[in-house]
């Protein structure tokens, strides 16, 4: 690990960082919004919109705030629940993707898209995002406490164990998606699609608004994990000894990851990686202590997706990039170069 | 899977390349445009599907063209126009920095969201059926004659194309004999899929006065050499596009699914443009007319 960084300086930083890329985020897009026009948007949004109906206002309002809006939300959820991840199973290489909390999700989302009207009284539509968001909830949870009833061992995890379990649980939601796209009309084949390769390209403030609310509320959840999750790091039978109860806290750090992760990747699809790199990055500035590494990964997490989401969204202008492809390009090196760093621990 | 996808994903490559010099040349020719008389007061149009691309040429109202799907390969001259995407994976932003007056897609265009986005930021968008019928070509020509005000001459072209196809279908109508079973095959990819009921590819047999060999599902379906034998069709179908990417004909016929078939004994295959053939646009009664007599021929 280099040099350290206070966590105070490290937290600013991160929040420096998220500030920039929400302005660039902000700034940029295929619609050509000058600053002086961003500005009187920005101005006419503290007055009460009703004023203002100009193109640049509706496409700013009503397409590129969303987006942001999720963004960060997405970007700190994950960043949040990697943390967490990592925190409770003591593995540096636990990540909602890679163990495949992500595609439990997404598989439980895909069942609601194409099976849904089979299981449920009301159509889907009726129940809208509710129900999505309650399936994926459930399928990341289930995957969650899979992953950590076979890799849990005296003392804490086995990272074999449990990346291998991973690999199991990620291959049988990429078959039980494929399954489900054979049985898919076309409608539904399209919307499957779009859960392997994430995008924040369905931001509608009322979709922006659930996720923001349990994003919210699961890294409230989670900063109370902090200082117990310091403890745990020492074993779990000291963090015992220092008067945590262990098992509760598990149980804790599950359910909130389980929300965080299932709330985004119903909206957004499969973003990979994010929650693997953003507290890799902070541990190396700022140290293992929780109390840093929570907070700043959520922000340091929003901020990644911001900046490639807005890769996404201008590099090929009119069209656009899926930003699941975008975060694994530049997820699946940093991995790689993790997998160097720690190959004597695996 | 599809036929837009895929054979969208054929040439999405070279549109990759195009869209730089497109992109460019666009932005040399906006001011022209909008110094242009008649330019400002017609309607700027983005189009989300080749055939209605197609509609906008054949009503002469492709200065008011700003930007098409990567389905809108025809005419030549659409694959030079600013490039929205494939039309399943648009981006409001997208679509709205090309500023149009109206974007016009199909119900198969999306994701339905961003169109509901495209749609709060004040740009009509205009959604054609598509139920592969004759009437889901005249739609498509009603909706851009309106969104394009030219109403006018899509009325006239309808009356044109209107009676193309009734002399089409009187001359589907009169052939007497079997009806050739046919199989439609689409491979713009590694894994061939072949169409079952509710595809464009099982319409168009039936215009052209066939059967398609393959029924009890719905969209498309992974090919089998057992179900293929089982489908015994006389007559295989495919797109140019399809024969490009295995290679061409000969190594068409070596797919192994198709060996035990009666089309492959004669090999008897009938290719079209995936455009043309399933794209349900202004040449749809020129597709009947140059398939039915292949039709014909195989079971004659």
């Amino acid at each position: 690990m280099s040099q350290r960084f206070p966590p105070r300086a490290v937290l600013a930083g991160c929040a420096l960082l998220l500030a920039f890329a929400l302005a660039l985020g902000a700034v940029s897009g295929a619609y050509a919004i000058s600053l002086p026009q961003l500005w009187k948007v920005l101005a006419s949004l503290g007055q009460g919109a009703a004023a203002d109906k100009s193109p640049e206002y509706l496409v700013f309002v009503n397409i590129r705030l969303p987006r942001l809006v999720l963004g960060v939300a997405a970007g700190a959820g994950l960043g949040m629940a990697g943390t967490l991840m990592q925190g409770l199973f003591r593995n540096p290489l636990a990540d909602p993707g890679l163990v495949g909390i992500s595609s439990g999700a997404a598989l439980a989302a895909g069942v609601t898209i194409v099976l849904g009207a089979w299981f449920m009284p009301v159509l889907p539509r009726t129940l809208g995002s509710w129900t999505l968001v309650v399936m994926a909830f459930g399928g990341g949870l289930s995957v969650t406490l899979l992953i950590y009833a076979l890799s849990r061992s005296e003392g804490g995890t086995r990272m074999a164990l449990m990346l291998l379990a991973g690999i199991a649980v990620n291959a049988l939601a990429g078959a039980g998606l494929g399954f489900l796209s054979v049985m898919a009309t076309d409608e539904q084949l399209r919307s499957l699609q779009f859960w392997l390769l994430g995008s924040l390209g369905g931001a509608r403030w009322s979709a922006v608004i659930l996720v923001g609310v349990a994003v919210l509320l699961s890294c409230v959840a989670a900063a109370s994990l902090a200082a117990p999750l310091n403890a745990i790091a020492l074993g779990e039978s000291q963090a015992a000894l220092l008067g945590v109860d262990v098992e509760r806290i598990k149980r804790r750090a599950i359910v909130v990851t389980a929300v965080a992760v299932g709330a985004v990747t119903a909206t957004t699809g499969i973003i990979g990686f994010v929650g693997l790199i953003a507290p890799h990055w902070v541990r190396m500035v700022a140290g293992p202590d929780h109390r840093a590494v929570l907070p700043a990964s959520a922000l340091l997490g929003a901020a990644l997706v911001l900046v490639s989401d807005t890769v996404a969204r201008t590099a090929m202008a009119p069209a656009e990039l899926p930003l699941g492809v975008l975060t694994a390009f530049i997820g699946v090196p940093m991995f790689l170069l993790m997998l160097r760093h720690f190959r004597g621990r695996i | 899977m599809t036929e837009e996808r895929i054979s969208s994903s054929l040439v999405r490559r070279r549109d990759a390349l195009r869209l730089a010099a497109a992109a460019s040349l666009g932005a040399a020719a906006l001011p022209l445009f909008a110094q242009s008389p008649e330019a400002k007061k017609l309607p700027r149009l983005i189009t989300v599907s080749g055939a209605i691309t197609e509609v906008v040429y054949l009503l002469g109202a492709e200065g008011q063209l700003v930007g098409t799907d990567t389905t809108s390969l025809y005419p030549a001259a659409a694959r030079g126009t600013p490039k929205v995407g494939y039309m399943r994976q648009l981006s409001a932003e997208g679509l709205l920095s090309l500023k149009p007056d109206a974007v016009i897609a199909t119900n198969e265009s999306g994701p339905p969201v961003v169109l509901d986005q495209v749609r709060s930021a004040g740009v009509k968008v205009e959604i054609v059926q598509a139920d592969h019928s004759w009437g889901e070509v005249q739609r498509k020509n009603q909706v851009v004659g309106r969104a394009a005000a030219r109403e006018a001459q899509a009325r006239a072209l309808q009356v044109k194309l209107d009676a193309e196809w009734a002399q089409v279908q009187q001359r589907v109508a009169a052939a007497q004999g079997r009806k050739p079973r046919v199989l439609f095959v689409l491979s713009h990819s590694a894994s061939p899929q072949v169409s079952g009921e509710k595809t464009a590819a099982h319409a168009v047999i039936g215009y052209a006065g066939g059967v398609n060999a393959l029924g009890g599902f719905e969209g498309y379906r992974p090919m089998t050499a057992e179900a293929m034998a089982t489908a015994a069709p006389d007559i295989v179908m495919t797109s140019d596009q399809s024969i490009e990417a295995h290679g061409g004909i000969e190594r068409f016929w070596q797919r192994p699914e198709l060996a035990l078939t009666p089309a492959f004994r004669k090999r008897s295959l009938v290719t079209l443009d995936a455009l043309l053939l399933l794209g349900f646009g202004p040449r749809m009664p020129a597709a009947i007319a140059e398939l039915h007599p292949k039709f014909m021929a195989a079971v004659a």
